[in-house]
């Protein structure tokens, strides 16, 4: 990032570069400024992520020690295959959001547009799988709390794998669907020309994000369908 | 700093224009991304908030006159207090100093135009006001009479509107990670040529260590209240003890936001008093490095002396015993603050205008709230005094002694620069004495009723306990006279009070350099800062 637009006036100064346009807030001095002010942001969100999912590995901590047989005999029922698959997708996903990035500090708009295209594939493919698995759960009736009528268990307190398995994956899921979201908005400002070497913030603040939503899935995975006794 | 930076400000534009009357028009006002106008919005709604929790207290204060049913209901009694508590809670402690006065003067303070995300601190405000339609609906639609803290298994199986006051803290609390980030950002990339860390004003201090534990404690509690939620609707048992759940993990996952959270409420309040008394007495703050390093230390250890509130509620001995002493080791910093602003005001030139009244009132409270707070923390007098009038008036006087008496004095000593008036000083001193008196009288009060056992939230009480409720009660109609009063002549200097000079108590910070009330760039140019904010003395560095 050099120094694109400076003007202690603070009025919008559109500056070009490849063919892009962008200007600088009114109140940041630099574009360099508002670079980092954005980044700061982005990391600082990604922090309260982590701690929100936090209290939720915190919970399956805790009862995992307090019932640790029905975790272990309720994880059984958890599909690894469709589970083993989804991991490859998000990782896939997170793969082709980082080469859009690296491709849009190119200036490459066709490249960018065309990984954020399969990124946002992947996304409808990871939920397509866990519908998939919702459904066979439900049918099951390995349902959270009070709603869990599945019959042939041994332990007491399969319910409450339910309830936690259900809570991490299903906001999990919402992360995932905001993703789609915001992967689809900054893949509409690509396609504009929006993005170039001097002003690429926004890819990469997403690009952030998804990995983190990916991140996370790389812990639920293995911690509510591998661990087992 | 006054001539370091008049060099490079040129006098104000001819016309009067100002972040007030750049735009007109309501449409203006909301969609504004000016902080200074948020800030306003802001301090608008958090002054309505504590105006509808403070008519709640004195209902409830007149319905404890009596020992049993003077007026309303048990039923109607349990909802007030519990919407007293959540309305003063969410709607005005935790979003007022931080919204509204930080909101206004964090930027000026460091010489930027604005906070570093504009439109999210706009979003922020709009969170708040759905947070608060979803408390205030929750009046007619069955109301809520959990108590503040939405304790389970309790606040699981009750009737009323649980779920809707629940999500709307839930939504409260993304308001308060935006306000937090967006500070966070802006002390770090948008101060102005030659603003050092150091050289800011302590209340930028305070703001940030705020801002660090709204970031990391608030998404506990959105998870928490989310987990809250589903266990309501759908009973998925993770808090339900008849499904295997566990009812003190609430109390944990509540805890680890809810106390980290009462620094969120008091940190920018010993920030403004920092401030405030710094220039009252025309000193230079006394160990301004020890009050700025506290604030941060205030803000780490809060999040380790949670299970402070769970001494009794089955916690491990052990556990018990490590919380009380981490929280006796909050009292250092607390301390160290304390004795700074005292040294502050030795030899200084002290003023007694309406500001720093509420200081000393601050100061003679918020050092028995904290004191107090110590008889809480020892395991053995916590077992006498949990859940007694004690509790209530230790929170009281760190909150409302401290806290809200923090944030009058703010108001009084900001509210010419943020409007452009000055108020009537006289009337500021009688509701300065009045709300003194009023608040000791009706708080003390109640450490005597909790150390002889009165229980809190209780509807019907033993006679003996009378006389002391009634004393206490009569104290919170001078606190109401007080605080209308002082509505009054500041509603009242909008319309005909003097316009305000730039500086009127000569403070040394940048926000006095810039108008009453300023324009909305805040400076014509970006100043340069050579000067600290507190150098008072003659012959202090140039």
């Amino acid at each position: 990032m050099g120094a694109a637009a400076h003007d202690d006036h603070g009025h919008d100064i559109p500056a070009t570069g490849d063919g892009t346009q962008f200007s600088v807030a009114h109140h940041f001095d630099t574009a360099d400024q508002q670079f980092n002010s954005n980044k700061m942001g982005i990391w600082l969100f990604l922090v309260t992520e982590i701690l929100f999912f936090g209290g939720l590995f915190c919970a399956f901590f805790i009862f995992r020690s307090w019932y640790y047989d029905s975790f272990v005999e309720a994880h059984h029922h958890l599909d690894r295959i469709m589970g083993g698959i989804n991991t490859l997708v998000l990782i896939g996903s997170s793969l082709t959001m980082a080469l859009a990035v690296r491709a849009a500090q190119q200036g490459k708009r066709q490249l960018v547009v065309l990984l954020l295209a399969i990124t946002i594939l992947c996304a409808f493919g990871f939920l397509a799988i866990k519908y998939l698995e919702y459904t066979h759960k439900f049918h099951d009736g390995l349902l959270p709390g009070k709603y869990f009528h599945a019959t042939g268990f041994k332990s007491q307190h399969p319910g409450m794998f339910f309830a936690v398995y259900f809570m991490m994956t299903g906001i999990h899921g919402l992360h995932v669907v905001i993703g789609i979201g915001l992967i689809t908005w900054i893949l509409l400002r690509a396609q504009n020309g929006e993005f170039g070497p001097r002003y690429y913030a926004p890819v990469e603040g997403v690009g952030l994000y998804w990995h983190l939503v990916d991140l996370v899935w790389i812990y639920l995975f293995p911690l509510l369908y591998l661990v087992g006794g | 700093m006054a001539q370091a930076v008049a060099d490079h400000l040129p006098e104000a534009p001819s016309g009067g224009t100002n972040y007030l009357n750049a735009e007109r028009g309501i449409w203006s006002w909301l969609t504004t991304v000016d902080h200074k106008r948020i800030g306003m919005m802001y301090l608008t709604s958090t002054l309505i908030a504590f105006g509808l929790g403070g008519f709640f207290a004195l209902a409830l204060r007149l319905e404890l006159l009596t020992p049993r049913k003077t007026y309303m209901s048990a039923q109607m009694y349990n909802q007030a207090f519990t919407l007293h508590g959540a309305l003063m809670v969410f709607l005005f402690i935790i979003p007022s100093i931080p919204g509204a006065l930080g909101n206004f003067l964090l930027p000026i303070m460091v010489g930027a135009k604005d906070v570093a995300f504009p439109k999210l601190n706009l979003l922020s405000l709009y969170l708040y006001w759905a947070g608060a339609i979803c408390f205030l609906s929750s009046l007619v639609l069955g109301g809520v009479d959990t108590g503040w803290t939405f304790y389970t298994p309790y606040s699981s199986t009750t009737g009323g509107a649980v779920v809707l006051v629940t999500f709307g803290a839930f939504i409260l609390g993304f308001s308060s990670i935006l306000t937090g980030l967006n500070f966070i950002v802006t002390l770090h990339k948008l101060r102005a040529p030659g603003m050092t860390w150091f050289k800011m004003p302590l209340l930028l201090w305070a703001i940030y260590a705020t801002a660090v534990v709204q970031i990391l404690a608030t998404p506990v509690l959105a998870i928490t209240l989310l987990l809250l939620i589903f266990e309501r609707i759908a009973h998925i048992g993770i808090f339900d003890p008849t499904l295997g759940g566990d009812p003190v993990l609430f109390q944990h996952f509540f805890w680890f936001y809810s106390h980290p959270a009462v620094y969120i409420m008091i940190l920018p309040g010993m920030g403004i008093i920092s401030d405030v008394l710094a220039v009252h007495a025309k000193r230079t703050i006394f160990g301004y490095k020890a009050i700025a390093f506290s604030s941060i230390a205030i803000a780490l250890l809060g999040f380790l002396v949670w299970g402070h509130h769970m001494f009794v509620a089955g916690q491990s001995e052990l556990a018990s015993t490590i919380f009380s002493a981490l929280t006796f080791l909050i009292a250092i910093p607390s301390g160290i603050k304390m004795f700074n602003w005292i040294s502050t005001l030795w030899g200084g030139s002290i003023s007694y205008r309406p500001p720093m009244l509420f200081v000393f009132s601050f100061l003679f409270q918020f050092a028995i709230g904290g004191l107090t707070g110590l008889f809480l923390g020892m395991l053995g007098v916590d077992l006498h005094l949990h859940d007694t009038y004690f509790v209530v008036a230790h929170f009281h006087y760190v909150m409302m002694g401290g806290t809200v008496t923090a944030f009058v004095a703010g108001l009084h000593h900001w509210w010419p620069k943020m409007t452009g008036r000055m108020y009537n000083e006289k009337l500021a001193t009688v509701s300065a004495a009045l709300i003194f008196i009023g608040f000791n009288t009706t708080f003390f009060t109640q450490f005597i009723l909790g150390s002889r056992g009165m229980p809190r939230r209780y509807y019907n009480y033993l006679d003996q306990f009378q006389p002391l409720h009634a004393f206490s009660t009569v104290g919170s109609w001078f606190l109401g006279v007080g605080f209308t009063l002082t509505l009054y002549y500041l509603l009242a200097s909008l319309k005909n009070g003097a316009k305000a000079p730039k500086n009127p108590w000569g403070g040394k910070s940048l926000e006095w350099q810039a108008d009453s009330p300023p324009i909305t760039e805040n400076f014509a140019h970006t100043p340069h800062i050579t000067d600290g904010p507190y150098d008072f003395m003659p012959g202090s560095k140039h």
